[in-house]
């Protein structure tokens, strides 16, 4: 595959924006800045979103409002012939791990705690040094960014964890497994920091590139 | 292959490429097949065009749609404990959180795994058919393309199949679990699913959507 770097140097470039023009987040056309509306695909088309980063953060705090409640209420009730259990995230991860399935629960917890906490601290980590500067450097805020995109479904395994579990063990009298009112407050913590992490206008990161007047002091 | 755009430019529109993701503005040279064209700012790949990409990805859509159709109705899971069983489909698996405020959850986890997979593959299938046999869009193939794409982050067929891996070895310990032929199906659904991701070149799929017999070649 030939990879094709670009002649010119980075200080070269200019964003759309400068030259009174405006890009289709969806389908890349360009448009003159006045245009509302995308011809092509019909998309909303905005230079720069001026509501993303007050989108961002609403979207973040009910994010992370969810997210308390998803670990202290049980996430599984099991129910076998003897007793009663319910048990919660970390909960189950430590039972997991108590077993000697070390590799499960670590999956549990990467996925469950370090994931979402993460993406927590990633974007307001963003959202923040557009209004105040980083010394980060854009092309590694741009990465976190797509990391942040990238990795953030898959916060929603231990939902899927739950379904399959709560489906599949329903024994009568036997043992039952049924999901706890943490899931819901889990899937939609999950659900809102994606949305949170799609409202970030990632093209706010590079515009102090052309308020500098160059690669600026972070390249 | 591109270059750089000046501050005081009066290039047609068609001819200049914007970085959907950092803003940058370059003109736009179209790269050969099997090359790519990246922004040299954030070095997001631009454009990507593939040999027969089009006709792939019709063959892992259609793939993709008869598997979650079979993955859905067939028993993929099955436990045995003590004399007692039950085997569950990929929808039972979706619809267990019924009763009082799960029902949302129920909802949310069937059109995250079976509804949104399944839409995007009906979608690429709308969109691609007509021009990879050289004829005219389909009508509104352009929103039909943009919901397909809106829909990638809402697709986690794969990100089910891993929670499969993780209750089996959770329920392992309390029962004896069985594979069904929906499972197997779904393992399959999973590479298909990754593999339909790289294939495409969006950029080249709205080009060929805007300028149907333009292009030499259906290179989607």
């Amino acid at each position: 595959m030939v990879c094709m770097e670009l002649t010119g140097k980075p200080q070269n470039v200019v964003s759309a924006k400068d030259l009174n023009l405006v890009a289709c987040t969806r389908c890349a056309k360009v448009w003159p800045v006045s245009a509302s509306t995308c011809g092509r695909c019909g998309h909303k088309l905005v230079s720069r979103d001026s509501q993303s980063l007050s989108r961002v953060w609403a979207l973040w705090v009910i994010g992370f409002m969810c997210y308390i409640p998803a670990n202290i209420f049980p996430m599984l009730k099991t129910r076998t012939l003897f007793q009663e259990e319910n048990s919660t995230i970390i909960g189950g991860a430590v039972e997991l791990a108590h077993y000697g399935n070390f590799g499960i629960a670590a999956i549990i917890i990467f996925a469950s705690v370090f994931i979402p906490l993460g993406k927590f601290w990633a974007v307001a980590y963003l959202a923040i040094s557009i209004k105040a500067g980083s010394r980060i450097s854009m092309n590694r805020r741009q990465m976190m960014y797509e990391v942040v995109e990238y990795i953030g479904r898959w916060s929603m395994i231990d939902i899927f964890v739950v379904a399959i579990m709560s489906a599949l063990v329903q024994l009568k009298t036997l043992a039952s497994i049924n999901p706890g009112p943490a899931s819901i407050f889990f899937a939609l913590s999950v659900i809102f920091t994606m949305l949170s992490a799609q409202a970030f206008d990632s093209r706010l990161i590079w515009d102090a590139q052309v308020k500098d007047g160059g690669p600026g002091r972070d390249e | 292959m591109k270059d750089t755009v000046e501050p005081m430019t009066s290039t047609p529109l068609d001819e200049l490429i914007v970085c959907p993701q950092c803003d940058a503005v370059y003109h736009l040279k179209r790269p050969r097949v099997g090359e790519r064209a990246q922004c040299q700012r954030c070095h997001k790949v631009l454009i990507a065009p593939r040999r027969n990409a089009g006709l792939r990805i019709i063959a892992v859509a259609l793939a993709v749609l008869v598997l979650i159709i079979g993955a859905a109705v067939f028993p993929f899971l099955s436990i045995d404990a003590a004399g007692t069983q039950n085997a569950v489909s990929v929808l039972d698996a979706a619809l267990a959180f019924s009763g009082g405020p799960m029902i949302f959850l129920s909802l949310a986890t069937a059109g995250l795994i079976i509804i949104a997979p399944l839409l995007r593959a009906c979608l690429t299938l709308y969109v691609l058919v007509p021009v990879v046999l050289d004829r005219d869009p389909a009508p509104h193939a352009m929103q039909a393309f943009r919901l397909s794409e809106a829909l990638r982050p809402w697709s986690m067929a794969e990100i089910f199949a891993i929670g499969c891996a993780v209750a089996l070895v959770k329920v392992a310990d309390l029962a004896h679990v069985g594979f069904g032929p929906a499972f197997w199906m779904f393992g399959i659904l999973v590479v298909l699913v990754i593999a339909q991701d790289s294939f495409m070149c969006k950029w080249s799929v709205w080009n060929s959507l805007e300028n149907p017999r333009t292009s030499s070649a259906p290179r989607t």
